[in-house]
């Protein structure tokens, strides 16, 4: 199976409360933070590789993983970073990130599936920098796949796989054939969430994302990198949403210790004032009341 | 003039409350543009949950109610939404970005040749234009756009759009026809739902919020629910929680799990990630139980108690279960 995986780096999204705005608050300023790999990124590599190896035999690669990113020459450690954890090949189209939005990356990436014609791409759910959820849909419709949303479970079969979306309310099952596009979600790095058709169901991986040891590092940097131009892949790339302003969200006012349990049901009462006056609460209790009667076949209370 | 088209959310028989906070939007947007606001509800059985739309101000209920739509697969449902929305001249497609809005609008955006304002949190209208607000960097910052194409599709974060009071009247309704799938659906098919059982408010409507971490380990249910229930609240849990299997992942609370802002969201035993932090620091009043005094969870927490979470816990509940004993007694004379 050749798969296609396309990456973006992101400001460390662990610190990511230490953004600032820039003056003119045009922009978001990240300076002082590191560049990461977007994680549901990792997650989305971690998947491919699960899918084209035998968990017992990962060296072996059966099958093709290809990395994409677009992003100025920078990004290219980005790359790197996933070629020496097991992708065979990558690709960095050259943009500024400023001059980017969801529809101009499923654009390129459109052009990108027409040359390598991938069985599948498999990317997150979302990047967690603008948090927009929005590339691999639109990717689908560019090129008329079946898409897969918010997987967590993926199992390859004869005819396709079989994959588990986490939707609101519950895990829906579904069946696609390839090509197909999978988007994908925390939970595919479990320790069995992911089953290629020739690693034993017995296997269990370690849970996460796998890192790279230093030999592989090493091999790395002589793995092909592909340059291409955002240009000559879209030609006219005009932006359809543009930010005006950024703002930091209000600081929450520094909140006090409460000594005890007693001191915090006082104070939710009489300062939050959230324990009060919960007409909602006394009727539910009456409902719960009229319910208990009634399960002791005692039906007076039922005129509730 | 802008006329808005709401993408209804209709699944197992009955319209999803999400989709007030949607139409609660293109009140807004429709208001301050001048236009008006149209609901689109598809799915097999549509025209029952058409009946409750109708009383919310709509200048119509679009139906598309099709045996295909049994089960949503976004294959299925994009043609008729993107018919629909072109046919109509709508300059503004907009749903809540449920699941089901996260799946499906991209893809539309896509097909329609529109900007796509996702998960916004705010829309406000400058001229004839509108601005909308959207949370970035796991809540961390604001960014103020704006689209630039004709047709505009934006998806509203539900815990940020109260949802939408019934207006009164009777919306007229009117049949539409269902467009072929695209050619993707011929590669895919739905299996199965596996619902997760809920007696309890769901996360999104919950005006109270008990959140578990992995500190409560098996015993998450046994600390956390009895104190839901006298609070008569949701029930959430960090992603840690759900990773190792103490809650279902349908609990999770955070940037990539459930988005919430109730009066009074409770969080025990959470350490509190910039993740989890981004799901729940619009609510009202936090309170933080942990028994790390450096827990970052402090930081955001109005209250917070220093404490072993299995004594201070079930202590807690004991003591809100007390101060409310008279309640059902007080509420009848009110």
């Amino acid at each position: 199976m050749k798969i296609l995986v396309p990456l973006k780096r992101v400001a460390d999204p662990d610190n990511a409360n230490r953004i600032k705005i820039a003056a003119g608050a045009a922009s978001v300023d990240t300076a002082g933070l590191e560049w990461k790999p977007n994680p549901f990124d990792e997650y989305a590599l971690e998947t491919a590789l699960r899918l084209t190896e035998n968990g017992a035999t990962p060296k072996v690669r059966v099958g093709e993983v290809v990395v994409v990113t677009i992003g100025p020459k920078e990004a290219d450690t980005t790359l790197r970073q996933a070629l020496a954890t097991g992708a065979d090949r990558a690709i960095r189209v050259d943009a500024n990130d400023e001059h980017l939005d969801g529809t101009l990356v499923a654009r390129a990436l459109e052009r990108i599936v027409a040359d390598e014609k991938p069985d599948l791409v498999v990317m997150g759910k979302q990047a967690v920098d603008g948090d927009a959820n929005q590339v691999g849909q639109m990717l689908a419709q560019r090129l008329d796949w079946p898409q897969v949303t918010f997987v967590a479970t993926l199992q390859e079969e004869d005819a396709g796989l079989l994959v588990g979306r986490e939707v609101d309310g519950g895990v829906i099952t579904m069946r696609v054939q390839l090509p197909a596009i999978i988007t994908v979600d925390l939970r595919i790095v479990s320790s069995k969430s992911v089953r290629s058709k020739i690693t034993a169901a017995t296997f269990a991986y370690n849970d996460g994302v796998r890192f790279a040891a230093l030999p592989a590092i090493m091999q790395a940097k002589k793995k092909p990198l592909a340059e291409l131009k955002l240009a000559d892949l879209v030609p006219n790339p005009t932006l359809r949403i543009q930010y005006q302003k950024f703002e930091l969200p209000p600081a929450r006012k520094a909140g006090i210790r409460v000594v005890d349990v007693a001191d915090l049901v006082g104070r939710l009462k009489n300062e939050a004032k959230v324990l009060l006056n919960d007409k909602a609460y006394g009727l539910s209790l009456l409902r719960q009341l009229r319910i208990k009667q009634v399960g002791g076949e005692q039906q007076w209370l039922t005129f509730w | 003039m802008a006329d808005i088209l709401v993408v209804a959310e209709f699944s197992e028989g009955t319209v999803k409350k999400t989709t007030l906070s949607a139409i609660a939007f293109a009140r807004t947007a429709a208001s301050g543009l001048g236009g008006s606001f149209s609901i689109l509800i598809l799915g097999a059985g549509a025209s029952a949950g058409a009946v409750e739309l109708a009383s919310y101000g709509a200048k119509e209920i679009l139906v598309a109610d099709n045996a295909s739509l049994k089960d949503y697969i976004a294959e299925r449902y994009h043609p008729t939404v993107v018919a629909v929305a072109k046919e109509g001249g709508y300059s503004v497609v907009v749903a809540t970005a449920s699941s089901f809005g996260k799946d499906l609008l991209p893809r539309i955006a896509m097909a329609l040749e529109a900007g796509f304002a996702s998960d916004v949190s705010g829309v406000s209208v400058n001229g004839n234009q509108l601005v909308y607000k959207r949370p970035m960097f796991a809540g961390n910052a604001y960014g103020y756009c704006t689209v630039t194409t004709p047709i505009q599709v934006v998806t509203v974060r539900q815990s940020e759009f109260s949802p939408a009071p019934p207006a009164g009247g009777t919306s007229p309704q009117q049949t539409v026809t269902t467009t072929a799938a695209s050619a993707g659906d011929a590669r895919i098919s739905f299996v199965s739902f596996d619902q997760v059982k809920m007696t309890r408010p769901t996360l999104g409507e919950a005006k109270v919020v008990v959140s578990g971490g992995r500190a409560l380990k098996e015993q998450f249910n046994e600390i956390l629910n009895p104190l839901a229930d006298v609070l008569g609240a949701g029930v959430g849990a960090s992603r840690a929680a759900c990773d190792a299997g103490y809650a279902p992942s349908d609990y999770q609370v955070g940037q990539t799990g459930k988005i919430v802002a109730p009066q009074l969201y409770i969080a025990v035993g959470i350490s509190g990630a910039i993740q989890h932090l981004a799901g729940m620091k619009g609510s009202k009043t936090i309170v933080a139980v942990n028994k790390d005094p450096e827990a970052p969870i402090f930081q955001v927490a109005d209250y917070g108690l220093v404490a072993d979470l299995f004594q201070a816990v079930p202590e807690l509940t004991k003591a809100i279960q007390a101060s409310k004993l008279l309640q059902p007694v007080s509420c009848l004379f009110f």
